[in-house]
């Protein structure tokens, strides 16, 4: 099978090679080849042997872990409509509804983003990166799922090639894209994503009654106007029927990735363990969230018990998955528990104090990232000279 | 006690084919090579011209920056060949070998005797000078220079390294001398840096020089590692290196009046066809162990598998060498190679791979990088694999910037390419980071001439 299918790949490939027909597809014909196939390189320079780990592999661990929150989101979109329209859904026609409304935005969010990487790889000559997979999964899990997809296409395409290659590509970037992405859905059509058509009842939370899956109908009934999550207190979930225990488990509105806290926990210990997200951030990140949850509890600004900031909204995915992309977190191991603990303490901050916006954690997630290189050049430099100091 | 260091990070290479402890044969290499390129940066000026003869000692070419060192050839015969590559660069000279050695006379003496300024006339004349380098920049030392002090490391922690009790048996009285040497001549402190479980041997009770104890995984037994920890060189300092089988060939020439650089070299790999020590002198062809080298694609490596250099089956041995390292190439192509939920033949330093399930397992390795050239990422790995207070992304990404500035602040005086070469071995972006040093050290040698 391994042969066969090399043989076919070493009969395609000078097409693709420079002087070939179709040599203008170089880097995508590279990248399905890597794909396929572990290169044959061998080291000429350096050490002469090497960790079979690479991107692909730490990549596609970060994907398995964002697994189970797919998972999760695909019933929950189902599950929603078939509550808000009461269609009594069976499990299997749950899952199908929440694929049907997933899959469109997986092909845009791939075909726009890769498309632009492969176009890139070719224009600078490099190989494509594997970055953009992640943020590809990603991307679709925090955007409302009845966002059109001409809005995805061009927040998509903005994202890739303003927030990343520009800079250089997948390693370069300042911004985590997929949060670019959303930054630039919610700054660009304010009016739909604020409003209760899309984001019915503010950025990550909407009342399961007020939700409309049908782009550009109107809302299903009774409800209108968003809510702010600033307003959230003990009486108004109680009043939408939610406790503590479906914010946890995620049967609540909200974008698909972001609801269920379980989902994304299996992929924390997913990413903890391999190590390739930091636990220091999470965990400062939570502390950050307690902290100002439990100010704004004693100081009456929310009735919430802190940890409620936990479970609630967009926290608990921006801090697993998002905070922690390598690329744009803090690099130091001291400056990520300022980094994290920054993150943690702005979103609830936001959600706390401003009433018009009642999501913290996309901008809060993205000011961190702003900071990071500050935070960074601050630790390095406190560092060396304690270093030399001591010498 | 301070003189105890124990390093928490670094990385053992589980590589297959470590040496037995026995000597395999006695090789005297009908041809030996001397390469400017074993030493950095320098410019060679040739001494000699093909068909000339030479003895054991006599110089085969000199420093053009600074004549008075010599580079002597370690076999007598006549010269075979003056390799040279591009643009006339001098890649190495070759000499036959005769089939009776005769060696140049440098007169035998004692340390006690000779003023430190004969001692380094000696060292000059006849070759062992090239011994000593110098740091920062891994450069033969420049003798018109004080260093701050002498380093030397009493063992290697690289992969499947020589085992040093092993190598220097019988060398003590050798050794001493070319301690006691190094010390008078440079009227600083020589500090010698041993493993843990050297205590008891004869190299714990070395007189002349401050002994360190070390403990912990590659790159321990850097030199460059060890002198971070004892005294870290600042900007303007040097420091000089320099390795105990050197000492021993300074200490043969104080007693015998001759040149005499054999040593035990580990043939070491998975692709060995027997494992174990032949006894020879520096610039050996590799040809001459051709028995000992499986059949198929091998890659001969004059040093250790991490930074080592590619000298090939008909290559020469290294100049500062003490090792060879033979594994497969891998120019193969592996489906699906990344998404395997497990490659038993693989080692990875990963959770994402399991290799950590089965700690004690060695692996085959071969030279197949696994994967393509990348940006950096993941980029807090690094530190876990070197045993150094320095931020090494930060350093590679200032070196690859050329920002001599940030280079000089992220520690570029530190460290030698070697030093990093466990980085390089983890790198999911397969990044060369020691080319990537060598090119910053580059910059600097040139921005600092």
């Amino acid at each position: 099978m391994s042969n066969k299918l090399r043989s076919i790949v070493d009969k395609i490939k000078p097409t693709f090679c420079e002087g070939g027909k179709l040599a203008f597809l170089h880097s995508t014909f590279d990248a399905f080849e890597t794909f396929l196939f572990v290169p044959n390189t061998v080291a000429k320079r350096g050490s002469h042997v090497r960790d079979c780990v690479d991107l692909k592999r730490l990549l596609i661990i970060v994907i398995m872990a964002l697994v189970p929150a797919f998972c999760f989101g695909v019933w929950n979109i189902g599950y929603q409509h078939s509550a808000a329209f009461g269609l009594d859904y069976g499990f299997w026609q749950i899952i199908g509804y929440g694929l049907l409304r997933i899959i469109p935005l997986y092909l845009v969010s791939y075909l726009v983003g890769l498309g632009i990487e492969f176009a890139s790889a070719q224009i600078k000559g490099h190989e494509v990166s594997e970055g953009y997979l992640v943020s590809g999964f990603i991307i679709p899990l925090i955007v409302p799922v009845d966002l059109p997809l001409w809005q995805l296409a061009i927040a998509v395409a903005f994202a890739v090639i303003f927030g990343k290659e520009i800079f250089g590509g997948t390693g370069m970037n300042i911004w985590n894209p997929a949060l670019l992405t959303r930054a630039f859905l919610f700054f660009s059509y304010p009016s739909q994503m604020s409003g209760d058509v899309y984001w019915t009842g503010g950025l990550h939370r909407f009342i399961t009654e007020g939700t409309c899956w049908f782009p550009g109908t109107a809302v299903a009934d009774g409800f209108s106007g968003a809510t702010p999550l600033a307003s959230a207190s003990l009486e108004g979930l109680a009043a939408r029927g939610i406790s503590a225990m479906d914010l946890f488990i995620g049967n609540v509105g909200g974008a698909v990735g972001e609801t269920s806290v379980v989902a994304i926990l299996i992929g924390a210990v997913i990413l903890i363990y391999t190590g390739i997200a930091s636990w220091k951030i999470m965990l400062s990140s939570v502390a950050g969230a307690l902290l100002v949850g439990w100010l704004g509890q004693i100081g009456g600004a929310t009735d919430l018990p802190c940890w409620y900031q936990l479970i609630m909204g967009g926290f608990a995915f921006g801090t697993v998955f998002m905070a922690t992309d390598p690329v744009t977190a803090a690099q130091t191991e001291c400056g990520k528990w300022i980094y994290g603990f920054l993150i943690g303490a702005l979103c609830v901050t936001v959600r706390l104090f401003n009433p018009g916006y009642p999501e913290g954690m996309m901008l809060a997630i993205l000011f961190g990232n702003t900071m990071a290189p500050l935070i960074d050049h601050l630790v390095v430099n406190a560092t060396l000279k304690h270093y030399s100091k001591n010498a | 006690m301070s003189n105890n260091i124990k390093l928490k990070k670094g990385l053992d290479l589980p590589l297959n084919g470590a040496a037995q402890k026995k000597v395999l044969m006695e090789v005297t290499p009908d041809a030996v090579a001397l390469k400017p390129t074993d030493f950095k940066g320098l410019v060679p000026k040739l001494l000699v011209k093909e068909g000339d003869a030479v003895k054991a000692g006599s110089p085969l070419f000199a420093d053009k920056m600074c004549p008075e060192i010599l580079f002597t050839s370690p076999v007598s015969g006549t010269v075979q060949s003056v390799v040279r590559g591009e643009k006339r660069k001098l890649l190495a000279v070759v000499v036959k070998a005769d089939k009776e050695q005769v060696h140049e006379d440098f007169g035998t003496s004692s340390v006690d005797k000779l003023s430190a300024d004969q001692i380094k006339a000696l060292l000059l004349k006849s070759g062992l000078w090239a011994s000593l380098i110098q740091r920062p920049y891994g450069i033969v030392a420049n003798p018109a220079v004080t260093p701050k002090a002498v380093f030397v490391s009493g063992f290697s922690s690289a992969p499947n390294a020589a085992d040093p009790e092993f190598i220097l048996q019988g060398e003590t009285a050798n050794i001493q001398a070319g301690i006691s040497a190094i010390a008078k001549m440079t009227g600083v402190k020589v500090h010698l840096s041993l493993c843990r479980c050297q205590g008891t041997t004869p190299m714990g009770s070395m007189k002349d020089a401050e002994i360190h104890y070390f403990e912990g995984k590659h790159p321990a037994g850097n030199v460059g590692i060890q002198i971070h920890h004892i005294c870290p060189i600042r900007k303007g300092e040097t420091v000089w290196t320099i390795t105990p089988m050197e000492l021993a060939a300074i200490g043969r020439l104080l007693s015998t009046g001759k040149l005499d650089q054999s040593r035990l070299v580990a043939v070491t790999g998975p692709k060995a066809a027997k494992t174990g020590y032949v006894r020879t002198v520096p610039g050996m062809c590799m040809a001459s162990i051709a028995s000992l080298v499986a059949e198929g694609n091998v890659r001969v490596i004059s040093g250790d598998v991490l930074c080592g250099e590619n000298a090939g089956r008909e290559g020469f041995l290294g100049f500062h060498d003490n090792q060879v390292s033979l594994i497969e190439e891998g120019d193969y192509y592996e489906m699906f190679g990344w998404i395997n939920p497990i490659r038993s033949k693989q080692h990875s330093v990963s959770r994402s791979y399991f290799s950590w399930l089965c700690p004690s397992k060695k692996y085959d390795m071969d030279t197949n990088i696994h994967g393509g050239v990348r940006a950096f990422m993941f980029n807090n790995i690094y530190s876990d694999v070197l045993p150094m207070h320095l931020f090494p992304v930060y350093l590679a990404k200032a070196c690859m910037a050329g920002d001599i500035d940030k280079m000089e602040q992220y520690g570029i005086y530190q460290v030698l390419p070697e030093d990093l070469a466990t980085c390089e071995y983890i790198c999911p972006s397969k990044i060369e980071w020691q080319e990537t040093i060598a090119k910053g050290i580059d910059l600097m040698l040139k921005e600092m001439a």
